[in-house]
């Protein structure tokens, strides 16, 4: 089953995160084609040569989203997808994008998830209340509506810190190690000009002192929101063979999904990342402790956690103690999040799984400067959609 | 935000309605599959096990014990800001399954995984009683 790891990432483009955006401002299919053109340039190819397309959601446009984009972008494609995994987008993407290829139905392939904030719009809206319930549908028949909603269960924090709560009184917690993971991170980002928090560690005492946002989760332990998105080309062997960097080659992925709400679970701290990470590893030949680093999605502290134990990096209960007795940051013999994670570069909504895959095929590409892991070979990548409900992870290997 | 905002409240549905209506008369009622004999939570057309259509509502006890719980120091959306903290929780009811909800009557000191709950029953409007949960 699976790929034949003959489709790489060939270029990357990434724009700086940035808590406060003082740029241009620019619509989603403008992003989408600056972003598109940048890719393309990083790898050394020409916008012609498109004749693949992987799409999420744009503000323009609530449907027809691969045809608008592809009509703004002026090439034709033989494939396009729109994809709706939330955080697991990214990863979802890529593969997908793979396997378009090696079926032989396109060679060149554009992943783009725009995040930069779009005009302000001179007619005024109406406040749409579907702002509030985020990622949970207030909408007649939802189950969210009638069983999450009216109890305040909505967004993503409070469902996080449940998982924790439950994984604490499973296991045992350990908040210094919660914190610590944090702190690692923020070392990464701190020398990361992408980074939100570029050039601003922290400290265990930091993490500890910031707000209680939802018991057992402090503020500095959530993802900060940001303006950003990044885009990636995937390409056919032959066309990789004429790119301009070491190909990132796309070996295994895995993709899994349970619930929507996490009070369904069949159990709460066993996560599909867990299946998805054993297809990724037994497709590419490889196990966990073969990889080089591994960039984890990271929208909270509770998500890296379960993610190293499900996908085999440590054994089930043993992620605190795997946290702290591992150094994680990029010169660490356990290098996860090289980049800092969302938790260091900022989260830019639905793209903020965008910078997991970015990282890691620079960081086999060997383009990470200071924070380069050294001789990187093979990365991990995984992606969180809604509340740990639908995950996915990606290895990308050297050749 | 200056406005008061209206707390969001279910709406039943066809297939739901004998549980609300259940909890506007001080009664947990669930459905159970005639064709594998599985609990089912949230009410549904189809079994979740097997996908069957015989899906009969009972009277159970309300009982169960805490799953998880976090307290909310910040408000999840602006319509609850006037409840915080907010409890909210996940119960498992004797049955096997799960709900969300929210613990009343209780400290927030004395709240532990794994504790005895009991149903309450919270009107909200002439049409909704909301299931909450309180030490047993
Ligand atoms: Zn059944």
């Amino acid at each position: 089953m699976g790929l034949r790891g003959e489709a790489a990432i060939v270029g990357v483009a990434e724009y700086p995160h940035r808590r406060k955006y003082d740029g241009p401002r620019m619509f989603m299919l403008e992003q989408w084609a600056a972003l598109a053109r940048n890719a393309l340039d990083d790898a050394g190819l020409e916008a012609r040569e498109i004749d693949g397309l992987v799409c999420s959601d744009i503000r323009e446009s609530g449907m027809f989203v691969p045809a608008t984009v592809v009509e703004y972008l002026g090439q034709p494609v033989n494939f396009a997808e729109r994809i709706d995994l939330g955080g697991a987008t990214a990863v979802g993407m890529i593969w997908r994008a793979a396997a378009a290829i090696e079926l032989g139905i396109c060679e060149v392939v554009v992943c783009a998830l725009p995040a930069l904030p779009i005009p302000s719009n001179p007619t005024p809206q109406p406040l749409n209340p579907m702002v509030f319930f985020q990622s949970s549908s207030p909408n007649w028949g939802s189950p969210q509506a009638e069983f999450d909603i009216p109890y305040g269960n909505l967004a993503q924090n409070c469902g996080y810190a449940m998982i924790a709560q439950r994984y604490a009184a499973q296991y045992g917690y350990d908040a210094e190690a919660m914190a610590k993971l944090v702190v690692d991170q923020r070392a990464s980002a701190a020398i990361n000009p992408n980074a939100a928090f570029f050039g601003r560690p922290v400290t265990c005492e930091d993490v500890l002192a910031s707000k209680m946002i939802a018991d057992p989760l402090h503020m500095l332990e959530i993802v900060m929101p940001v303006a950003g998105g990044g885009a990636v080309i995937v390409a056919s062997k032959e066309v990789a063979a004429r790119c301009k960097h070491r190909p990132a080659w796309v070996t295994g992925f895995g993709e899994h999904l349970t619930i929507k709400t996490p009070t369904y679970a069949r159990d709460m701290c066993v996560t599909p990342v867990g299946p998805a990470s054993e297809q990724a590893f037994a497709m590419a030949g490889l196990t966990p402790d073969l990889v080089n680093a591994a960039e984890i999605y990271d929208c909270y502290t509770i998500t890296v956690l379960l993610t190293l134990e499900d996908a085999g990096f440590c054994a089930k209960g043993e992620g605190m103690r795997f946290i702290r007795e591992n150094d994680l940051t990029w010169r660490g013999n356990f290098p996860v999040n090289t980049h800092g994670g969302q938790l260091g570069m900022g989260q830019a909504g639905a793209a903020g799984g965008m910078t997991q895959v970015v990282e890691a095929t620079r960081q086999v590409m060997g383009r990470c400067e200071q924070r380069q892991v050294a001789g990187c070979d093979a990365v991990y990548v995984s992606g969180t959609g809604g509340v740990m409900s639908e995950q996915s992870a990606l290895i990308l290997q050297g050749g | 935000m200056d406005v008061e905002l209206l707390k969001p409240l279910p709406v039943p549905t066809p297939v739901s309605l004998p549980f609300w209506e259940g909890l506007a008369e001080g009664k947990v009622r669930l459905q159970k599959c005639d064709a594998c004999r599985t609990w089912v939570f949230y009410p549904r057309s189809r079994c979740s096990c097997c996908l069957s259509d015989q899906l009969r509502w009972r009277d159970v006890s309300g009982r169960g014990t805490l799953y998880t719980f976090t307290i909310a120091r910040q408000p999840t959306s602006p319509h609850f800001a006037s409840d915080t903290p907010q409890l909210l929780a996940v119960v498992e009811l004797e049955e096997g399954v799960r709900l969300t909800t929210n613990l009343v009557h209780v400290a927030e000191a004395d709240i532990r995984v794994g504790m005895r709950v009991k149903a309450c029953f919270e009107r909200v409007s002439p049409d909704i009683t909301l299931l909450k949960f309180q030490p047993a």
